[in-house]
């Protein structure tokens, strides 16, 4: 049976992790890689990183990271923030990672999407909507959700997977960061559009919305990033709870 | 001892030569190349494949004598030989992504898109998938029945002789996720992304 996963994201900015684990004995808290051996060590079924790093001249270190990340870590790596183009995302993949996420590129020009699903392949095209509530509609956002397009995220969801991403990484804006728990009809509505996976993301405050976004919105993974980077819990007590709720997970 | 891995330009397979490199751990020479005469005279060869099973084909042919080299090592010389996700898919007559295309006929059958029961079943099959083990195989020395290994394909291996068939999981069939036959082994899953596990697998294949 397939397994529903939980995939903790860790925001890093210049090379650093600005979001981070909480712990005292840490040698470097900083340090993406350390982090990365951390939740993977504990049972994360991927990790994700998401690059918010604001200058161009500093873009670079996010190859890097990716690089040393790869070499000492052995489950799944989705890398996404500020995917241009196929260049970019042949460079990510050559310094290891095994998936990448476009956001605002995806909106603006679909073929990236198009041509790099076939170029590398489905499997490692993951496209990230970022959503927001507009009347009784939801909006796709870029830009860090900082943009409106007027796009609906609906139809969009649908066209990227006609495009060919093998993967919806769905992002509320309106719960981002609130804690209160995922956009549950927002999830529901877009994963019932689609047959691809969706990851579902923005809003996890506790384990009980790890749950909702599986079972009410019927999100094959669970991406959070706060309730684990303060050490609210740990992958492991994530997993633990979502297999005593009856959800397949990779004990 | 030499192990190749051979890198003929089909996508990404970074996290292979770094799963292989942990292993290894400096004490197992890890060589990646196209070079024929470095893969003929390898002890043991791994063939990557990510993408469609007609991207890796095309991508195979395109090296000149690369399909010639790979059949005498696998056949001939029967130097142990490991194909993962689309290279396991590679071994088989026939794939049909994209367009109907031939490939290496090491183990006679064939390449289909998964049934996804009209809709009922997400693809691609992405995550971590238990694997049944139906016969014993060298490379899952040490692993137990049901270990979870970590999936990513729409398409399946159907092989013609199930006896080749090491194991297979339940998604919206029951899918062939491992062969072995004489010196060929092959993984629908991914070892390099299935954690220590995973490694294991990788380690038990270098050390046959």
């Amino acid at each position: 049976m397939l397994k529903n996963r939980i995939i903790p994201c860790l925001d890093v900015k210049n090379g650093r992790v600005v979001k981070g684990i909480n712990f005292i004995d840490l040698k470097d808290a900083g340090d993406p890689v350390e982090q990365a051996q951390i939740y993977s060590d504990g049972g994360a079924d991927e990790i994700c990183f998401l690059d918010i790093t604001a200058s161009n001249e500093n873009r670079e270190t996010i190859y890097d990271v990716v690089e040393r990340t790869s070499k000492k870590c052995f489950v799944p790596l989705t890398v996404g923030g500020g995917v241009r183009n196929i260049e970019d995302i042949n460079r990510l993949l050559n310094c290891g990672a095994d998936k990448v996420s476009i956001n605002t590129a995806a909106v603006q020009n679909s073929k990236v999407v198009l041509e790099s699903s076939k170029k590398f392949g489905s499997q490692c095209i993951v496209v990230a909507i970022d959503a927001k509530l507009n009347g009784d509609k939801w909006e796709v956002f870029t830009h860090g959700g900082r943009n409106s397009t007027g796009i609906d995220a609906l139809n969009f969801a649908k066209k990227m997977e006609d495009s060919g991403a093998g993967e919806l990484l769905v992002t509320s804006m309106d719960r981002d960061g609130t804690q209160v728990g995922y956009d549950i009809n927002l999830m529901s509505k877009i994963s019932s559009k689609v047959n691809i996976p969706l990851i579902a993301s923005g809003g996890v405050g506790n384990l009980d919305h790890l749950v909702d976004g599986i079972k009410l919105g019927n999100a094959s993974a669970v991406l959070a990033a706060s309730i684990f980077h303060y050490g609210k819990y740990s992958v492991k007590e994530a997993k633990q709870y979502l297999d005593s709720k009856g959800i397949p997970v990779r004990i | 001892m030499n192990v190749t891995i051979v890198d003929y330009n089909s996508g990404n397979i970074s996290s292979v030569i770094n799963s292989f490199n942990e292993v290894a751990k400096g004490k197992i020479n890890i060589e990646v190349t196209s070079d024929l005469k470095k893969i003929k005279s390898s002890d043991k060869v791994v063939l990557p494949g990510q993408g469609s099973f007609k991207s890796c084909v095309d991508a195979l042919n395109n090296i000149g004598g690369l399909v010639d080299t790979l059949n005498e090592v696998a056949l001939n010389n029967k130097k142990p030989f490991f194909g993962i996700c689309v290279g396991l898919q590679m071994f088989a007559d026939i794939g049909y992504e994209e367009t109907q295309t031939k490939g290496l006929g090491w183990i006679s059958g064939k390449v289909s898109k998964i049934d996804n029961k009209n809709g009922k079943y997400r693809l691609p099959h992405i995550g971590w998938n238990q694997i049944n083990i139906v016969k014993e195989s060298k490379i899952f020395k040490g692993i137990d029945n049901k270990s979870h290994m970590y999936f990513v394909h729409s398409y399946e291996f159907i092989p013609d002789e199930k006896n080749v068939i090491s194991a297979t999981i339940d998604y919206s069939s029951n899918i062939v996720c491992s062969i072995e036959k004489e010196n060929i082994f092959g993984t629908q899953f991914h070892p390099e992304k299935s954690d220590k596990i995973g490694l294991k697998i990788i380690n038990n294949f270098i050390n046959l």
